[in-house]
């Protein structure tokens, strides 16, 4: 298989992943953290993706993207969850906020 | 250049813009909208590496459910218009500084890969194998992974399905909504105590 379209895509696979974790470093609003963990998981998929086609990985890649997509809606609902606790109880959603132990 | 790289190209930069001003924005909206472009970008590379039904799921799952749920949440933990939350420059410029050398490091790790000669060391895939997996008339990429999630691989034969996989997080995005339920459920809150206290 020809593979020499492979690493555009992991570059710019590489590109989401490390825009994601620069954001979950410094953002400060808790809602922006997670931004920053979908752009990991989507520079993740890309690689996925972009071995599915390129190399022999074949279905497995996309079969893998489909439950990466899943688990991440998932967590995103939870991570919410816990985000709109956070301001019931802090009345702000800066995290630099959350640093006491006591609930 | 063929219209194919051109296609690609473009939205390479459209996904990679979004995501370097989702980084930038101070605007928690502006960034979610941001992170819209980004996503539907991401969406629009799959369908240029041939995973049309992952593009499909991409679209509907994360822009248009996901992308939601986090602007529901910028709505509901919004905070007054004169506050705003930012970074310090100097964290600003530490992390992008790592950010940037990190990248440097994995962008150099996969070009000095021979991806071909690395491919051609695997053995190599079943017969029957991938040679069909995108055609148009067995239905491109939705037949075969409907049947993967079913538990048959008819491209690669002898190979488990993934319908535990399949079954595992059909449970698992059942816990995850009535505990996600439980826990952002109505109660009273700081606000609203204080004030009956106060009243």
């Amino acid at each position: 298989m020809d593979a020499s379209g492979l690493s555009p895509v992991l570059w710019v696979g590489a590109f989401l992943f490390v825009c994601g974790v620069v954001c979950m470093t410094t953002k400060r609003n808790g809602i922006g953290v997670l931004m920053g963990v979908e752009l990991v998981l989507n520079g993740a998929n890309l690689n996925f993706i972009g071995f599915s086609r390129y190399t022999a990985l074949g279905l497995d890649g996309q079969v893998f993207s489909l439950f990466v997509i899943v688990l991440a809606a998932a967590e995103a609902a939870v991570a919410l969850a816990i985000a709109l606790n956070f301001y019931n109880n802090h009345l702000t959603i800066d995290v630099d906020r959350g640093d006491e132990l006591r609930g | 250049m063929t219209g194919e790289q051109i296609l690609f190209g473009l939205f390479a930069l459209l996904a990679c813009g979004g995501a370097i001003s989702v980084v930038l924005c101070q605007s928690v909206v502006r960034m979610a909208f941001s992170l819209i472009v980004s996503l539907a970008s991401v969406s629009a590379l799959f369908f240029l590496l041939n995973a049309d039904f992952v593009g499909a799921t991409q679209l509907m799952v994360y822009v248009g459910g996901t992308l939601v749920l986090l602007i529901f949440g910028v709505m509901l933990t919004a905070s007054s218009p004169f506050v705003r939350i930012r970074t310090s420059p100097a964290e600003g410029f530490l992390a992008g500084g790592i950010g940037i050398l990190f990248l440097a490091l994995v962008a150099f790790t996969i070009g000095a890969v021979d991806w071909d000669a690395t491919t051609a060391k695997l053995p190599a895939p079943a017969t029957v194998a991938t040679a069909g997996h995108n055609s148009a008339e067995s239905g491109n990429t939705m037949r075969p992974l409907a049947l993967a999630l079913a538990g048959l691989r008819p491209d690669a034969p002898g190979g488990s399905g993934y319908l535990l996989p399949f079954e595992i997080v059909s449970m698992h995005l059942l816990v995850v909504l009535v505990g996600a339920a439980y826990i952002a459920r109505t109660k009273r809150n700081a606000r609203s105590a204080a004030q009956s206290r106060a009243g």
